[in-house]
């Protein structure tokens, strides 16, 4: 009940900065175990299999990594072989990969981190056949952290790789 | 003894002013030398020779004094102890009165103002104890809106003849002000005057700003900004805030930028299918130069004041690192070696040092080493202190200091290469990122 009330929370702060952040930020949200539900859907809605916010919830729209490494760890490879073949069914969406540091770093260097982090999914993507022109990076370095306490429980969900996906070809 | 009032001209609202003839002194801080006990001084307010003048007379004495005493290297004997008082520039000093309140330097000047709301401003310096002038007098006048400028002119002044270093007052500072809470801050640029004065806003808080640094003759800032959603290297203006994208190559994200010594090339970082390295960009002919051709990270470039090399964080060994190499790019030489991540590393303006931020066990530190490497030295520690930057003459570095927790927030702060003198810049709201501009002309 307390983890409930803890991501509710979590997903209640970062609606605010989606809709009030004019940055190419990412809508966010819990970590890949929403209900999908069964029966009737509304189309677009997150019980929708083709919808955004399915794969945002569903699928899972992040991967996580350890203290200043970019390489993807076993627990995200579930999340990113469902990623990629969501992307190969829905061809008609592409995907900004935002790469994210904790805020243990300096600057400059967590944003080199970030795009080291945002490629490393991309690449995964890209082998397992998404095609490389659906898919951007951007870099936050630590600009953007989602949990906002100072200890390894914020920080560990905050070292993330996010899957942003969006109608239309990336350009 | 006579003085000799140097009067000096005002060029379009531009300031100028005479070098002072070096001479040696009896009253001086040397400031290399171990703990120093603050030198005592009096500023008594400056006369006002026009009824007009008075409160910015006053005021004007208020920022020398606080100048001089925010260095710790003087102290300000308070009015209250005053026995002379000063109602006539030219009117000999009792220095027996200015000794009995053990004001060892005495700062005297007068202010007037005008028909046309111009100031001029006169000032002297004295040594108390040997009864003498410390230096000649100077004379300079200009707009009352920049009675600050004056003031820190003044006390540029004093500093330096009494330390025998360049002055550092008359400066501004470019850094990021935010407002918000950690996980939805809002970034813009800013600038003020070195103590957090005259904050003026350069970009509105729509996209993410990050890093902005002066010119060499601080016309000019830059900076990195989200406008285009992607990380990218722009150029401000600093008088028209007209501002300009420098290198916008599609699936890449530029960042880290810095200007060469000569105002024309600009060092930056390049990301690129996760690679990051450094690149510099010809601003008159847009000619692009790769530097360094490594997997690893390589960012945060600063040069050397001669141009010649530069400075710069690689994680090339496994873990965050400082590297020397020519500004032509070539084998770069390691030059940190101590226990921890060094990264940031800015270049002194006197050629000297390298300033740093270090991260080791879990705790940040402001640090300066020689350009070798060696006599490493921690200023500062904290749960996040990061991007030193240097005062003009090399003396002094402000920082970012973050605060830790869900509350956390990040403010200004500066210390004496000495370690001591640790302060918190006073501007409303939070604020990171600053960088120093030279000694304003």
């Amino acid at each position: 009940m307390k983890t409930l009330t803890k991501c509710l929370l979590a997903v209640a702060a970062l609606s605010v900065a989606a809709c009030t952040n004019p940055d190419r930020f990412g809508p966010g949200g819990g970590a890949g175990t929403g209900a999908g539900g069964g029966g009737g859907y509304e189309a677009g809605s997150a019980s929708d299999p083709r919808s955004p916010a399915y794969f945002q919830q569903t699928v899972g729209d992040r991967v996580l990594f350890a203290v200043d490494q970019s390489t993807i760890n076993e627990g995200a490879l579930a999340t990113l072989n469902g990623q990629a073949q969501w992307l190969l069914d829905n061809t008609e969406y592409s995907a900004i990969i935002e790469g994210h540091a904790d805020e243990q770093g300096t600057g400059a260097y967590n944003l080199a981190l970030g795009a080291r982090r945002a490629n490393a999914v991309q690449e995964f993507l890209v082998s397992r056949g998404v095609s490389p022109a659906r898919l951007r990076t951007v870099s936050y370095g630590k600009e953007r952290p989602l949990e906002i306490c100072s200890d390894e429980s914020c920080y560990a969900k905050n070292r993330r790789a996010v899957t942003v996906v969006t109608a239309g070809l990336s350009s | 003894m006579m003085l000799r009032l140097l009067t000096l001209l005002l060029a379009l609202g531009g300031l100028t002013m005479a070098p002072v003839p070096g001479q040696a002194e009896p009253l001086r801080i040397e400031i290399d030398q171990g703990v120093i006990e603050p030198l005592p001084f009096a500023v008594p307010d400056f006369v006002a020779e026009t009824p007009a003048a008075a409160e910015v007379a006053r005021n004007i004495s208020r920022v020398i004094a606080a100048d001089l005493a925010g260095t710790g290297l003087f102290r300000e004997v308070p009015k209250e102890a005053f026995i002379s008082t000063i109602t006539s520039f030219d009117s000999p000093v009792q220095y027996a009165d200015w000794k009995a309140v053990n004001a060892q330097a005495l700062v005297t000047g007068a202010v007037s103002k005008d028909a046309n709301g111009r100031l001029n401003i006169k000032f002297r310096l004295f040594d108390v104890f040997s009864e003498a002038a410390l230096g000649d007098g100077l004379q300079f006048g200009g707009s009352e809106a920049s009675w600050r400028r004056f003031a820190h002119k003044v006390a540029d002044q004093v500093y330096s003849r009494i330390t025998g270093e360049g002055g550092y007052f008359d400066s501004r500072v470019v850094f990021v002000a935010q407002t918000g809470p950690k996980n939805d801050r809002k970034k813009r640029l800013a600038i003020m005057d070195y103590d957090g004065a005259n904050i003026q806003y350069l970009t509105d808080n729509s996209s993410i700003v990050l890093a902005p640094r002066f010119s060499p003759t601080g016309d000019r800032v830059l900076y990195t900004s989200y406008e285009s959603g992607f990380p990218r290297i722009y150029q401000l203006d600093v008088a028209n805030v007209g501002r300009r994208a420098l290198d916008e190559q599609p699936g890449t994200m530029t960042f880290a930028p810095r200007f060469a010594p000569n105002g024309n090339t600009v060092v930056f970082s390049l990301s690129q299918g996760g690679n990051t390295d450094l690149y510099t960009l010809d601003l008159a002919s847009g000619n692009r130069q790769r530097l360094t051709s490594a997997p690893s990270i390589e960012t945060a470039p600063s040069y050397a004041p001669d141009g010649q090399r530069m400075v710069f964080e690689s994680d090339r060994s496994g873990t965050q690192q400082l590297y020397i190499m020519s500004a032509g790019g070539g084998e770069p030489q390691r030059i940190s070696f101590g226990k921890g991540r060094y990264g940031t590393p800015v270049w002194s303006p006197r050629g000297d040092l390298i300033a740093f931020t270090k991260q080791y066990q879990g705790r940040f530190h402001i640090g300066v080493m020689r350009t070798d490497g060696s006599e490493e030295r921690l200023l500062t520690a904290s749960f996040l202190d990061e991007g030193p930057t240097w005062s003009p003459n090399g003396r002094v570095i402000m920082f970012t200091r973050e605060t830790a927790g869900a509350a956390g927030t990040s403010a200004l702060y500066s210390v004496d290469i000495s370690g001591r003198n640790l302060r918190k810049v006073g501007i409303e709201g939070a604020g990171s990122d600053p960088a120093w501009s030279p000694l304003l002309p």
